[in-house]
Parts: C-alpha cells; sequence; structure tokens
C-alpha cells in the first residue's frame, strides 16, 4: 500500500484519541495454575506436562495459592478492590495450544476491579484508570511447518509444545484513556513502563517482553472533538517499550488516512510489524465470536476473606513511583536529572550500584554516561548492556583507590562487555593497573625531561604550562597507564618548581 | 412455542464442531426442548430467596501450596496422541488464527 500518511501534527490537531492497554503477565509462580508442574523457561518439548495441563480425562484442576496471592498483590498495588467472591470462567474455543478445547479464565467476576496507575509524562501525572485484574492460564506452543516461512499461512501442519500451558497469567486491562492528545503514544508507553516496574516490585514475575513474560495489546480509536469515540482496533504482537509507543501512533496515523478519505474504521484485530512500525489487519472474522463462557465447574469459587487480602496489602512493598520520590531526594537530584535517571531505566540499576559500595554520583555517571551510550549504540535495554551493578562498584572502587584512571577503567568496562570477568580480573590480567612504582615512573619522568630540554627550561624558567608537553610524553611512554595528577607533581618536583 | 430453534441447534453444534446431519438437527432439537422446558419449570418454583446456583457443594477456597510434582514423560504424554512429531503433537493446518489470552 503506497497511501501518503499524514503528519502527526495535523492529526492531533484534527482528531482526539482514545486509547486502551491489554497486558498479560506470566507470573513467576514454581508450579502452573491448575497442576504442580514446573513452570521454568526453555525445557525439552512436553516434559512440563501432566494429565491435568493435558486435559486428559478425569484430571481435575486445583488453584495455586500463590497465583491468586500474586493476583491479589498486583491488584491492590494498582489500588483495585479485591472481589470478596468470584468465580473462574470456561472460555471455550477450539484451537490446538489449549489441549482442553477451552481455557479456564475469569469473565464477569474478575478477581479485582476498578483501580488505577499514576503515570508520569512529561512531567505530568496522568492517572490511568484499571478496568480490571484477572487470572487465567497460558497457552501451549504451536509450531507452524510445512510452509515456506514457517508462518501459519501456507502450514501444512502444526505441531506442539504444552510446557507453557497452564502457567499462570495475569490480565490487566486499563479503563479507555481519552483526553492524552498529541501525547497517546508517551502515554501507552509510560503505563506499560510503570506498570512492568509495579511488577517486578512485587516480585511476582520477571516481567520481560522479549521473552513473553509481558505481552501487550494495543487498542486505539480517533473521533472529532465533541463527538462520540470512534470505533478501535487492537494491536497485538506489541514486543517492546518503544513498539507500544510506535503502535499507537502508527495506528492513530492510519486511521486518521482512512477517516480523511471518508472511509470508516473497521473493528478488528491488528498485528504490529517490529521492523516496519506498521500494523497489518489479522484474519477477518467472519462471524463474531462466540466463547461460550459458563462458571468453571471444576473449581469451586474463591472468596478472599478480609484478613488475607488486608494482610497481603500490609505486606506490598514500597512502589516505584514513592520509591523514585524518596530516592530522588536521597540522591540530592533535581527533576530533571531524576526524570534523566528514570528515562534511562536506571533507577534499580543506580539503587543497586549504591547498594555495592558506590557514590550515587558515581553510579548516575556510569550508568547515564558510557553504559547508556553503549546501550543506545547496541540497541538493547540497559539492564541487559552486559554489565552488573557490582561491576560498576567495583570498577569505581578501582579508580577511587588510584588503581584505574577514566581512561584505563572504560576500556576495563570494554572488557567486562565482552565478558573477561570482572573489574579487577581483567586489569590484573591485561596489565591495565594504573603505575603506582614511582621508580618506573620517575625514570620515565627523567626521560622525558632529557628527551625535551627546551620544554623542561621553559619549565624551569616559571612557564608551568609548559609541563603539559612532558606529562604527555610519559603518558606515553607508560601507555596511558600513568595518573596524570601523580606524573605532573613529579616532574615538576624534578625541575624544582613549584605547582 | 419451542424453547429452542433448530437454528439455534445448528449454530451451537457449528461452535461445539459436532457435524450434525439435517435429521439429527430435527431429533436434537426436539430433545433439547424438552430439556430446556424441563428446566424452566424448575426456575418457576425458584423463589426470589434462591440464587442462582452454578456449584453444587457449598466450598470456597480449595487451593494448594505452590510446589512441583512430578510430570509425564514425554513418551507417556504422546501416548494418546494420534500423531507426535520432534515430541511434539501433530495436528493438521490451522487456519483460524483466533487464540484465547
Amino acid at each position: 500500500m503506497t497511501t501518503t500518511l499524514p503528519a502527526y501534527d495535523e492529526v492531533v490537531a484534527r482528531y482526539e484519541p482514545v486509547i486502551g492497554l491489554e497486558t498479560h503477565v506470566e507470573l513467576g509462580t514454581n508450579t502452573k495454575m491448575w497442576c504442580g508442574c514446573p513452570t521454568d523457561f526453555g525445557g525439552e518439548p512436553n516434559t512440563r506436562v501432566c494429565p491435568v495441563c493435558l486435559g486428559l480425562p478425569g484430571s481435575l484442576p486445583v488453584a495455586n495459592k500463590a497465583a491468586i496471592e500474586a493476583t491479589i498483590r498486583i491488584g491492590l498495588a494498582l489500588n483495585c478492590s479485591i472481589a470478596e467472591w468470584c468465580r473462574f470462567a470456561r472460555k471455550n474455543y477450539f484451537y490446538p495450544d489449549m489441549p482442553k478445547n477451552f481455557q479456564i479464565s475469569q469473565y464477569d467476576e474478575p478477581l479485582c476491579v476498578d483501580g488505577h496507575l499514576d503515570v508520569e509524562v512529561n512531567g505530568e501525572t496522568v492517572r490511568i484508570g484499571i478496568e480490571r485484574v484477572h487470572l487465567e492460564e497460558d497457552t501451549g506452543k504451536t509450531l507452524h511447518v510445512g510452509g515456506a516461512t514457517g508462518r501459519i499461512h501456507g502450514a501444512t501442519e502444526s505441531l506442539v509444545d504444552y510446557n507453557r500451558a497452564g502457567i499462570p497469567l495475569v490480565e490487566i486491562v486499563t479503563k479507555p484513556i481519552p483526553g492524552t492528545g498529541a501525547l497517546a503514544p508517551e502515554v501507552a508507553r509510560a503505563y506499560v513502563t510503570e506498570l512492568r516496574d509495579v511488577i517486578r516490585s512485587l516480585g511476582v514475575s520477571d516481567v520481560r517482553m522479549e521473552e513473553g513474560s509481558l505481552r501487550c495489546d494495543v487498542n486505539t480509536s480517533l473521533n472529532l472533538p465533541g463527538e462520540e469515540w470512534g470505533t478501535r482496533t487492537e494491536t497485538k504482537n506489541v514486543n517492546s517499550l518503544r513498539s507500544v509507543e510506535r503502535a499507537v501512533r502508527s495506528e492513530m496515523l492510519r486511521q486518521a488516512s482512512v477517516l480523511d478519505a471518508g472511509g470508516s474504521i473497521t473493528q478488528e484485530t491488528r498485528h504490529f510489524h517490529e521492523d516496519t512500525g506498521d500494523t497489518t489487519p489479522g484474519r477477518s472474522k467472519e462471524t463474531a465470536t462466540d466463547y461460550r463462557y459458563f462458571p468453571e465447574p471444576d473449581l469451586v469459587p474463591l472468596a478472599p476473606d478480609t484478613a488475607w487480602v488486608a494482610e497481603l496489602k500490609a505486606a506490598l512493598p514500597e512502589l516505584p513511583r514513592l520509591r523514585r520520590k524518596r530516592i530522588q531526594q536521597e540522591w540530592g537530584l533535581s527533576d530533571l536529572d531524576m526524570q534523566s535517571v528514570v528515562n534511562a531505566g536506571a533507577v534499580e540499576l543506580i539503587e543497586a550500584t549504591v547498594a555495592a559500595g558506590a557514590t550515587p554520583a558515581a553510579a548516575r555517571k556510569w550508568w547515564l554516561g558510557e553504559l547508556s551510550r553503549r546501550a543506545n549504540e547496541t540497541g538493547v535495554e540497559l539492564a541487559d548492556v552486559g554489565v552488573s551493578p557490582r561491576h560498576v562498584a567495583e570498577l569505581q572502587g578501582l579508580v577511587d583507590g588510584g588503581k584505574l584512571n577514566d581512561k584505563l577503567a572504560r576500556i576495563v568496562l570494554e572488557g567486562v562487555i565482552g565478558g573477561e570477568g570482572s573489574p579487577a580480573e581483567i586489569m590484573t590480567n591485561r596489565g591495565l593497573e594504573v603505575v603506582s612504582d614511582t621508580g618506573a615512573l620517575t625514570a620515565a619522568v627523567d626521560e622525558a625531561i632529557a628527551a625535551n630540554p627546551d620544554v623542561a627550561d621553559k619549565v624551569r624558567s616559571g612557564k608551568v604550562a609548559a609541563a603539559g608537553a612532558l606529562v604527555g610524553a610519559v603518558m606515553k611512554t607508560t601507555r596511558g597507564q600513568a595518573d596524570a595528577k601523580t606524573v605532573r607533581e613529579l616532574i615538576l618536583e624534578r625541575l624544582g618548581v613549584q605547582g | 412455542m419451542a424453547a429452542i430453534s433448530r437454528e439455534e441447534v445448528a449454530h451451537l453444534a457449528r461452535l461445539s464442531r459436532l457435524a450434525v446431519t439435517e435429521e439429527e438437527l430435527d431429533t436434537f432439537a426436539g430433545q433439547l426442548d424438552v430439556i430446556l422446558q424441563s428446566v424452566a419449570q424448575v426456575g418457576e418454583v425458584a423463589a426470589a430467596d434462591i440464587p442462582p446456583t452454578s456449584h453444587s457443594v457449598p466450598l470456597t477456597n480449595v487451593l494448594r501450596e505452590d510446589v512441583v510434582t512430578p510430570c509425564l514423560t514425554p513418551q507417556e504424554a504422546l501416548s494418546g496422541a494420534p500423531d507426535a512429531e520432534e515430541q511434539r503433537f501433530r495436528v493438521p493446518r490451522i487456519l483460524d488464527e483466533d487464540v484465547a489470552s
């Protein structure tokens, strides 16, 4: 398709977007939702299955207490009310990713309802309404074979691995979010980021988008000011924070071009493509989906008692937003500085680096400077750059102890990223330690003075600034492994000049 | 008037992926109608103070601890499968992309 898309500024000047987000989080419990099969990632196919998660006749599910607790804790962290009584529901559909021909989910009685999450966008607080948080089970993985591309179209058969089937999955649905205007894409991203951080702080999931433990569907619609909300589309396959933002923006542009041409939006599922940043329609449904939900007869209702919920609430950790405020104070950062730390995704990393012994200033310098640059260059999240907070603290310790200068520290950091070991190991193995042996340094200084008699004379006559050339010469013979300040002091001392 | 139409039975059969013949549709529509009318009679006598019941046992919160229990071996798991390949269940191609979750 070669239609020209309108400019984003024009679109938001004429239309008002309404967005909504549906997020699935795989819980990090030891076992599956309804049976004791382990949930660890990456096992051989069909090695984490039993009669329950294979849906064999006569097997019965029993709910995992840890998963229920985790869901209630997520609900509480999102300021939801916890249902006093609710049931699981059977969602009937025919697709071999569930061997039972149904998925146990929740329908009109979710465990948590009506909450909110505050997120910061451009220094403003936006309150995102939470419609519901419910618990269901994940599906198996299908591998399509026989087609040219391994995709579903053209495949002649599918191979199914049920290791993932039955892993507890929490679905978090926002209320529609109107009124964000041009900021809609940023709000969507900020929400998913904040939600991820909240869930991570609860320790109930590793919430890694790239591994699929956090998955996001984005609803978008446009309407003219003062008119009713438009028809929405649901974009699936949005697998990174950046994609959340891009998917909303791209869908806003596409819908605007359709509406501008006098067309109408079809309510449909669309797929986001990471490479192009576009969405394309999924297969259209000939008939409306009818899942024939009914109360799950194999499970009894859930009635979390008030004392249990209160206990879980009391045990909630400090949530990211409050923690950021506290940290900002402790570290003495301006709003702007704190924002750059948050935007870089460095709060936890800096906090851990400080805990490992570095000062907040030094920790911030490494994560926002050299390491952010590396992350940007290689296109990975800061946490995945290959350096741990412990490494950074150790490296800074070596700098503070005078064993490394800034330049050498950066070389050592390259080694850490390259997997050569800890900073101290790399420094030793590569012989990168600052030459602090005064004997060796003095020899290098004397050599430099002898080789540059003119410069030495200038310095002796009081032109102290000229000593720079001698420092340079010493740094060269020591291959940068001397401390420039010490070298300078030594040179001046040898030449009998006061620094 | 019938409590369920022949068309509704056909629709349900489609949703349930049941291949029902025209003749069977007539039979099932008649049988289901009898069942639904009988249930409706129960509904008539149920007083307002009797809530709808989805579970026959008055139990809640049947939970288990998050402790791993032994799994089947892949051979056991696949032993009842009509077909298998690469230690996976092999099924005919699927064109309907509608998946749950």
